[in-house]
């Protein structure tokens, strides 16, 4: 059997691509490729398009590679109609390249909903027709079956999306998320931008994961132009991704138990999110991090008092949250909403590859923190921890334990802070690069490739929630619609880092 | 629970009126849009918040306002779930191109008198996002606006500044 490494080392490497190499493949290797990923030995982390060419992302075990295909006849052997988790990102690809995955099973747009005005935005000289076309949700059919039509307008303060219920009485047959309301064009408003106008962009892709989507953007450019951020700046970077961790987490756990009802867990874990966001505004100068990682390194360095401010949050977090813990575990009234609620399959979360809670609830371990890992993470001491229920009641445990973890990160972080530098200066040169960073929801793919002036080419980033969405969709079945708020809430995906 | 609740009672709240220096302000806001808000609405001013393509950063500090330090409903302002019943529409991102309908939709739906407050930089004219295929270019460039406010995102408290604007500009105009 071939492993990916072998794979590489039997194909043409293209350009300067790091730190993973990048090969050719030809339609036999991308069948085989198809065919790993459908046996499950290997894992799908991205599939994007460019200029007559898609590029797959692969996970072999803690191997990894980038396989382009060229489309010299406009189109490319869908990998969706082996390996379902492919299906949707070969639909965008679809959408914004006018590239056709032959074979797939599913026509239907996906981003484009036929208000663009052309069609394939992202290919230079398009000129392809808008595609606009009445959008048929998939059928359910059966006894007494209704449909629910809801959004894209929510009830609460989130973001838009559409959701098609199919139920028979309370309970769910179908689910079905139709998304792409939120496309700004992101992919498109970057070729051309220089690093520093494209590190802002990628910082708006998802704003509860600004850290985290710059920090990826900036691993990927320096791996591209074969440069290094200062010591500092990888513990500061960490320190700042571990504080936004900690913020999502804290107002997940409190906004879980709010749509069970349970509005105390909302207000005490809404606190602690305040307090974590207040530190973070005032040693980084924004509540949220925003625009603080770069390449190259971070904008603004801790002084003595920033360092208290985050010693006396970890104090305040660590004398409050545990009660917290205890009242969440010990109410039974909430515990019988989330206990057995919204169960995702081991099987599913490995096939798709997904990362953060909703896999680590459902028996995946991966954390991109250690595989493939990336400064200061391997000097650092931290669990991963891993439950095996796949219920929303394992997605809060997961949170609980993460919200531990972070704070001993933060700790370390602070105690073993190195002194220098916290930027270094960009080279202006080409080159290819890709990082895999762990965000609160999981593991966010940067990919760029740069121009000779170091300008972007092109730069696709891909959100944890492609490969959580559709999970979402089988974890809903046989659970009534009431409890889709919850469910919902638990998976916590990207509409914004989903949709670009 | 009972101890926490418990201990809620004989805490101090954490609501922030407090007087510290660089807390007056906010205090100061706080009692002024209190007033304000009486005058013109009756105790009530009811808010629909519409995401027309946010990052999602505007929602997460428009959340904020709801939690124990800003407790917007103090002043009777208050978040409800269709726009219906709404007041004000709280509108957030450049308005892209697949949400125009909905957001144009959403604004018919809210009965007169309503005011539209265009939230966060991108919402006003398009900020990081001006000039992409997929979007309108700001919030006004699709529904009227009465109020812009900056930041990316903005703050709690100058969300809180920009409705008491909202509404002053109102009572002057009568």
């Amino acid at each position: 059997m071939s492993t990916l490494l072998d794979l590489v080392s039997q194909c043409q490497a293209t350009g300067q691509h790091h730190p993973w190499p990048r090969v050719a493949v030809d339609a036999t290797t991308w069948q085989f490729v198809a065919e790993q990923l459908a046996a499950g030995r290997w894992s799908l982390l991205g599939l994007w398009g460019g200029n007559a060419a898609v590029h797959a992302a692969v996970l072999d075990s803690d191997a990894i590679a980038v396989l382009s295909y060229d489309c010299k006849d406009g189109g490319f052997p869908s990998l969706s109609r082996h390996h379902a988790p492919a299906l949707r990102l070969e639909r965008a690809i679809r959408d914004l390249f006018g590239l056709e995955p032959r074979g797939i099973e599913d026509p239907r747009p996906w981003l484009d909903h036929g208000r663009w005005g052309s069609g394939a935005p992202l290919l230079d000289n398009s000129g392809a027709r808008a595609r606009g076309r009445p959008y048929r949700f998939l059928p359910a059919e059966g006894e007494s079956l209704h449909e629910i039509p809801v959004g894209p307008v929510h009830a609460g303060i989130i973001e838009p999306g559409h959701f098609r219920f199919n139920a028979n009485g309370e309970t769910i047959v179908r689910l079905e998320a139709r998304l792409g309301y939120v496309h700004k064009g992101i992919e498109r408003l970057m070729v051309g931008c220089d690093l520093g106008h494209a590190a802002i962009l990628a910082g708006r892709c998802s704003g509860d994961s600004t850290v985290a989507y710059a920090l990826a953007f900036a691993r990927a450019a320096e791996a591209a132009l074969g440069i290094d951020a200062p010591a500092r700046a990888h513990w500061l970077r960490a320190l700042m991704a571990e504080l936004e961790r900690l913020a999502n987490h804290l107002g997940d756990i409190g906004a879980i138990c709010n749509d069970a009802a349970f509005a105390l867990m909302h207000t005490h874990c809404g606190i602690l999110r305040e307090r974590v966001l207040r530190a973070a505004d005032a040693c980084f100068g924004h509540r949220l991090m925003r625009d603080q990682v770069v390449p190259g390194g971070v904008v603004a360095d801790i002084d003595d008092r920033g360092e208290h401010t985050i010693r006396a949050l970890l104090v305040e977090i660590r004398r409050r949250f545990p009660s917290l813990v205890e009242l969440y575990d010990n109410t039974a009234s909430l515990q019988d909403r989330t206990v057995g609620t919204g169960v995702l399959k081991h099987e599913l979360a490995q096939q798709y590859a997904a990362g953060g809670y909703v896999g680590r609830a459902s028996g995946r371990s991966f954390d991109a923190r250690r595989t493939p890992g990336y400064p200061p993470y391997g000097d650092l001491e931290f669990a991963t921890p891993v439950l095996h229920e796949g219920d929303v009641n394992a997605r809060v445990w997961i949170r609980i334990r993460e919200v531990e973890q972070s704070l001993t990160i933060v700790e370390q972080v602070l105690g073993r802070l190195p002194s220098g530098a916290i930027r270094t200066d960009l080279p202006r040169r080409g080159g290819e690069g890709m990082a895999l960073i762990e965000g609160f929801r999981g593991d966010i793919l940067a990919w760029v490739s740069l121009a000779q002036d170091a300008t972007v080419l092109r730069c696709h980033l891909r959100d944890p929630s492609w490969f959580q969405w559709p999970l979402l969709e089988a974890a809903i079945e046989g659970n009534i619609v009431a409890d889709f708020p919850l469910c919902n809430k638990s998976f916590n995906c990207s509409y914004s880092g989903h949709d670009l | 629970m009972r101890k926490l609740l418990f201990n809620s009672m004989i805490r101090a709240p954490l609501t922030e009126a407090a007087p510290r220096a660089d807390d007056a302000a906010l205090a100061e806001l706080a009692a002024a849009l209190e007033r304000v808000a009486r005058r013109r609405l009756g105790r009530s001013l009811a808010i629909r918040e519409v995401d027309a393509g946010s990052c999602n950063g505007c929602e997460l500090e428009i959340h904020a306002l709801n939690n124990a330090f800003y407790d917007l409903e103090r002043f009777g302002i208050r978040f409800v779930a269709s726009p219906r019943h709404a007041d004000v529409l709280l509108v957030t991102g450049p308005v892209t191109k697949n949400m125009r309908e909905a957001l144009v939709r959403t604004h018919a739906a809210t009965p007169d008198p309503k005011w539209v407050v265009a939230v966060g930089d991108c919402a006003i004219d398009g900020g990081a996002f001006a000039g992409s295929y997929a979007i309108e270019g700001g919030v006004s460039a699709v529904i009227p606006v009465d109020l812009h406010l900056r930041g990316c995102p903005p703050r709690p408290e100058q969300l809180i500044r920009g409705l008491l604007a909202l509404l002053e500009k109102n009572a002057r105009s009568e």
